[in-house]
């Protein structure tokens, strides 16, 4: 099948960009979408293109390790229940289709080149909260730590957010309130979590919002690209563990005269 | 001295208006006082089928005390304002997070309503406005008579062009609460399988009756079915 791609060019993050448009011919339905574009970017090394082979971030290509990403025809990931754009494969395509192919687009989400954007800032919003403090020593023993089933099945649902920034460029608002409430539902569901559960959602939501992401509107978008199918319920999780982080902050008991 | 300042409620109520959620939170709880008066200032403005006397009398009984009448105004002015500071601060920050549009973004399963709520609310503030000028102020009424509510709210509604703004207005207001109903329950935290259903069919039911409610009114009135007899 012969596929046009109208792929964003952009040298660097202060470069302006502009689209360019490239004919693949030739594609197998059974190549992934990654793969197409690297027989394109065969094809642009020989040809000496001037604008160089189109960058792309991808690591795993198995769906699992979040690099991979970016829009194709307005759709995160290219739109595919649960997929990332390294697991969708061109059988989903039409010979002849002609596809707009864009970065993420956040502020927080600068381009560094062509499709690839630098996503430290969901790197930050992790270490500003995202963990739990350990003893650290010899192993615990396993399960010595008694788990609801339940809990533990919505921790792990939580826990597959691999952070590929889909939620953010999926939002109108370009809002990262999923992949911050993945983060802190994941934790905020295990024993381990509880201790610091209220301080985690604050400092989480307070990185979020430095970062100059935008405000959830509930619409929904987010969980429909998601290609790990974080529901849009750990927004409200994390909604009540900021409300009740805020209304709840209180002096310490040294502050207070006590103890 | 900085730490009690910075433990201080004030400290702190502005640093949750200040987060995302904290307006969001002021935007549902606000969202929902309005809603209720919505549902009581249209069973009051139903009164309108049992008559003149009756409708009058309501809007005499509404007056009857200044301390209520304008404590429930000033209340819902400040209402309206926190959901419109709050609206319009979280619009901006959408830009600001975006300012390089996508040059093709299509969406997947929101709804229609849920993306066009920036749009549906400026409309429904300027329909307020009207509203006011309309109903309760008189100066884009034809022929207003502060007394006689009966017959302001039957040639007010004859005019075609009031009678197509109201059309207008209700439309929006359908789709405003058709998302804002159920999303003022996501942004409180509320989201659970058992419950989440029936507060999509609760923010449906009460769009539905709160939408054919108003607008009965003035379809009544312009195929005569009530007031035939006011000149």
């Amino acid at each position: 099948m012969r596929i046009t791609l109208n792929v964003w060019r952009q040298k660097n993050t202060n470069a302006a960009g502009a689209m360019k448009r490239y004919e693949v011919p030739n594609v197998s339905p059974d190549m992934s979408f990654l793969e197409m574009l690297d027989v394109l970017n065969e094809e642009l090394i020989e040809k000496k293109d001037a604008d160089g082979p189109v960058t792309f971030e991808h690591d795993c290509r198995e769906g699992i390790c979040g690099s991979c990403g970016f829009m194709i025809d307005g759709l995160a990931h290219g739109g595919n229940e649960r997929t990332t754009v390294c697991q969708l494969h061109m059988r989903h395509f039409k010979d002849g289709d002609d596809l707009v192919l864009e970065p993420w687009r956040a502020t927080a989400f600068p381009v560094l080149r062509d499709l690839m954007v630098d996503r430290s800032a969901f790197d930050r919003i992790i270490a500003s909260g995202g963990y739990v403090s350990v003893s650290t020593g010899s192993a615990p023993d396993g399960n010595a730590i008694a788990i609801r089933k339940l809990d533990s099945d919505l921790a792990m649902d939580n826990a597959q957010c691999i952070g590929c920034g889909a939620c953010v460029a999926a939002c109108p608002n370009a809002s990262a309130s999923l992949f911050t409430s993945a983060k802190i539902a994941h934790l905020g569901h295990l024993p381990q979590g509880q201790p610091e559960r209220l301080e985690r959602a604050k400092k989480m939501v307070d990185q979020m919002n430095n970062e100059l992401f935008g405000s959830c509107t509930n619409i929904g978008e987010c969980e429909a690209v998601c290609p790990k199918g974080i529901r849009i319920e750990s927004i409200a999780l994390m909604n009540r563990d900021y409300s009740k982080a805020s209304m709840m902050e209180r002096p310490s008991t040294g502050d207070l005269g006590f103890g | 001295m900085s730490a009690v300042a910075a433990n201080s409620t004030l400290h702190r109520t502005l640093e949750f208006w200040q987060a995302s959620i904290g307006k969001k939170t002021v935007m549902a709880v606000t969202g929902g006082i309005l809603v209720g008066f919505t549902l009581v200032h249209m069973a009051g403005n139903l009164q309108v089928y049992l008559g003149a006397e009756v409708l009058n009398n309501y809007g005499r009984l509404l007056k009857s005390n200044l301390g209520v009448l304008w404590g429930a105004r000033l209340f819902l002015l400040a209402t309206i304002s926190l959901h419109l500071t709050a609206a319009f601060q979280l619009w901006s920050l959408k830009s600001k997070a975006r300012p390089v549009a996508y040059q093709k973004l299509s969406s997947t399963k929101s709804s229609y309503a849920s993306r066009t709520m920036y749009i549906s609310g400026p409309i429904l503030f300027f329909f307020i406005v009207y509203h006011l000028s309309h109903l309760t102020t008189g100066q884009t009424h034809p022929s207003f008579d502060e007394g006689d509510v009966y017959r302001n709210v039957i040639l007010g509604f004859r005019d075609p062009i009031a009678f197509g703004a109201y059309l207008i207005a209700m439309g929006c207001l359908g789709f405003h609460l058709i998302h804002g109903v159920w999303s003022a329950f996501q942004s409180l935290g509320v989201n659970h399988p058992k419950y989440t259903p029936k507060l999509r069919n609760l923010a449906t039911g009460l769009t539905a009756l709160i939408v054919g409610g108003n607008l009965s009114i003035p379809v009544a009135v312009m195929f005569r079915l009530i007031g035939s007899d006011v000149q």
